[in-house]
């Protein structure tokens, strides 16, 4: 089959004979991949960011598929379903699982106790192969695995296994109230989400932080903020403290993660000399611009083992932290009301749809920033085979 | 090109409305609705930090003892966090340890996610990995296309400025070094 082939750090290739993924457990599924995206984070992966990505692998965690086999086990998925798959792999039945934590499953990744089990994401996300493919083999199908409401857009319905759940968590952790002031760090794929959303919860105020102007213009437009470009700025942090009546913002939301920019000594230490994983410069920001007893909602994705973090700040201001992967499976069912109600298009964010065997370009354009992109899709060739 | 950054630098701070959060919240917030579709109707007052987002049912205290699924046949190596007894029920199957790196990876998972030992210890095994994959790659006849494979092609088209100022300082600085290296031969 034709897949996504990691080699090196900003090295990828197609590979056209990838042995097809078989039924290794009787809660497996096949699955023929219709849609696949890129994700921000898999530019951390590209990048070289994460531990553990071995050469070989074929990313991506943002897919859906028609079911070709299951394994004996599987009861409530059947061969021709046509599912929107979460990036989560999840069993179901851990105590994380019954708690609706389904992004911080125990029994996924046997590599990590810090990291639930992700397709497509290094073996430090369990060592499985991605959606970036023409097939990928599903475990837990009966868990997560979601069949494609009738009517929902393809486009849509692969939107929601990761960058709409993604972006209405960082919302939701915010705890925003009717009228706060919710300030976004990065326009990306997730912080125009998390923009969107927020206005949902009730903001009164939405303020998007970027570097990149078309992405600003874009969260002007799709998530009707406020948009600034810090790079206009001498101190970002002042900005916004004199934006908000020198009080800060209500919640602060980090969607970045570890692939910032904008501040000398995080570049240096986290990304020339990786002496911490990655730049964490919006988190730092996030942090100094929230208000005292404010929420910082990070959905960025940082590596281990650590970054550089004011933690004076957090204790002294009284800061209430919010993170996690999100647990796509939990917020499945009020997040298809919202499309299919139509208030809200995703799609909207897509801007470049492009063939599978095109997946480096696409990687390159993404990371560089090209051609105005925002969102990537990747359509494998045998996506309509009967 | 400096000084006109700097410049630019002082405008924004320096011509924000101050106050402006004041004013914006004093709108009326019910109009909003007619603005931007789903606003507010996800508003809940019980979600603020103390609030606890988990769906809290008791069942963290079954610690490991809860319904797991059959474990997935060991038919690869798998290495596993010593964080946890041993595997779990399924894991992927990509890219088994194997060669130095395999090795490295090994003596990495030794030591628990809490340590540098174990994180740098992977990165270092993957960067050995590479240059595994290269020698690899060489081995089956597959020789280096970076025109694909680091997305030159992309680059032509969409940031050609970019891609031959990148290209020519590569260039330059490979000539560079080319000449120091015969001046050094030559003074031998």
């Amino acid at each position: 089959m034709i897949a996504m082939n990691f080699r090196g750090p900003r090295q990828i290739r197609v590979d056209r004979n990838k042995p097809e993924p078989e039924i290794k457990h009787p809660y497996d599924a096949i699955v023929r991949v219709t849609r696949s995206l890129i994700c921000g984070s898999d530019l951390h992966l590209y990048h070289g960011r994460v531990p553990d990505t071995r050469v070989g692998m074929t990313f991506g965690h943002e897919f859906t598929g028609v079911v070709e086999a299951v394994g004996s086990g599987v009861q409530k998925l059947k061969v021709g379903d046509h599912v929107l798959v979460p990036f989560n792999v999840a069993c179901g039945t851990c105590p994380h699982c019954k708690q609706e934590l389904y992004g911080n499953c125990h029994e996924s990744n046997p590599e990590a106790t810090a990291v639930g089990g992700f397709f497509g994401y290094a073996h430090t996300g369990g060592g499985y192969d991605g959606g970036q493919a023409e097939y990928v083999r599903v475990p837990y199908a009966d868990v997560s695995p979601t069949i494609i409401p009738k009517g929902m857009d393809l486009e849509n319905a692969v939107l929601l296994t990761d960058v709409v759940p993604t972006g209405y968590q960082a919302a939701e952790q915010g705890g925003i109230q009717k009228g706060d002031t919710v300030v976004v760090f990065g326009a990306g794929p997730i912080g125009l989400m998390a923009a969107r959303f927020a206005w949902f919860f009730g903001a009164g105020r939405v303020i998007v932080i970027d570097h990149v102007d078309y992405r600003l213009e874009f969260a002007r437009k799709f998530s009707f903020a406020e948009a600034y470009n810090f790079r206009e700025m001498k101190d970002p942090v002042l900005f916004l403290k004199k934006a908000t009546d020198y009080f800060g913002a209500d919640v602060c939301i980090d969607a970045v993660g570890c692939d910032g920019t904008g501040d000398a000594l995080q570049s240096i230490t986290g990304k020339a000399l990786m002496l911490q994983a990655g730049d964490a410069t919006a988190l730092h920001w996030a942090i100094n611009s929230v208000k005292k007893g404010g929420i910082v909602s990070i959905i960025g994705v940082y590596g281990p083992p650590w970054n550089l973090a004011p933690i004076g700040s957090l204790m002294n201001k009284g800061i209430t932290v919010r993170a996690n992967q999100a647990s796509v499976k939990r917020l499945l069912p009020k997040l298809i009301d919202h499309i299919m109600s139509g208030r809200i298009n995703p799609k909207e964010i897509i801007t470049h749809r492009m063939p599978l065997e095109e997946v480096s370009d696409a990687y390159r354009m993404f990371s560089g920033k090209m051609d105005h992109i925002v969102k990537p899709l990747l359509i494998p060739p045998r996506a309509n085979a009967a | 090109m400096r000084h006109k950054t700097l410049v630019m630098q002082n405008v924004l701070e320096d011509t924000i409305v101050e106050f402006q959060d004041r004013a914006i919240a004093d709108r009326n917030l019910d109009d909003r609705i007619k603005d931007i579709p789903g606003w507010g109707m996800d508003a809940d007052p019980d979600n603020d930090p103390t609030y606890p987002m988990k769906h809290w049912n008791g069942a963290d205290h079954e610690r490991l003892d809860y319904e797991k699924a059959p474990q997935q046949p060991l038919d690869i190596e798998v290495l596993h966090s010593i964080e946890r007894p041993s595997v779990t029920r399924v894991f992927g199957t990509s890219s088994p340890p194997s060669g130095l790196s395999g090795a490295v990876r090994r003596f990495a998972f030794k030591y628990s996610e809490a340590t540098a030992t174990h994180w740098m210890g992977l990165i270092l095994a993957d960067r050995i990995n590479v240059i595994e994959g290269k020698i690899d790659d060489l081995a089956h006849g597959i020789l280096p296309n970076p025109w694909i494979e680091r997305g030159w092609r992309a680059e032509w088209k969409h940031n050609r400025p970019a891609f031959v100022r990148q290209a020519a300082t590569t260039a330059l600085l490979i000539t560079a070094g080319i000449m120091l290296l015969k001046r050094k031969n030559k003074r031998k």
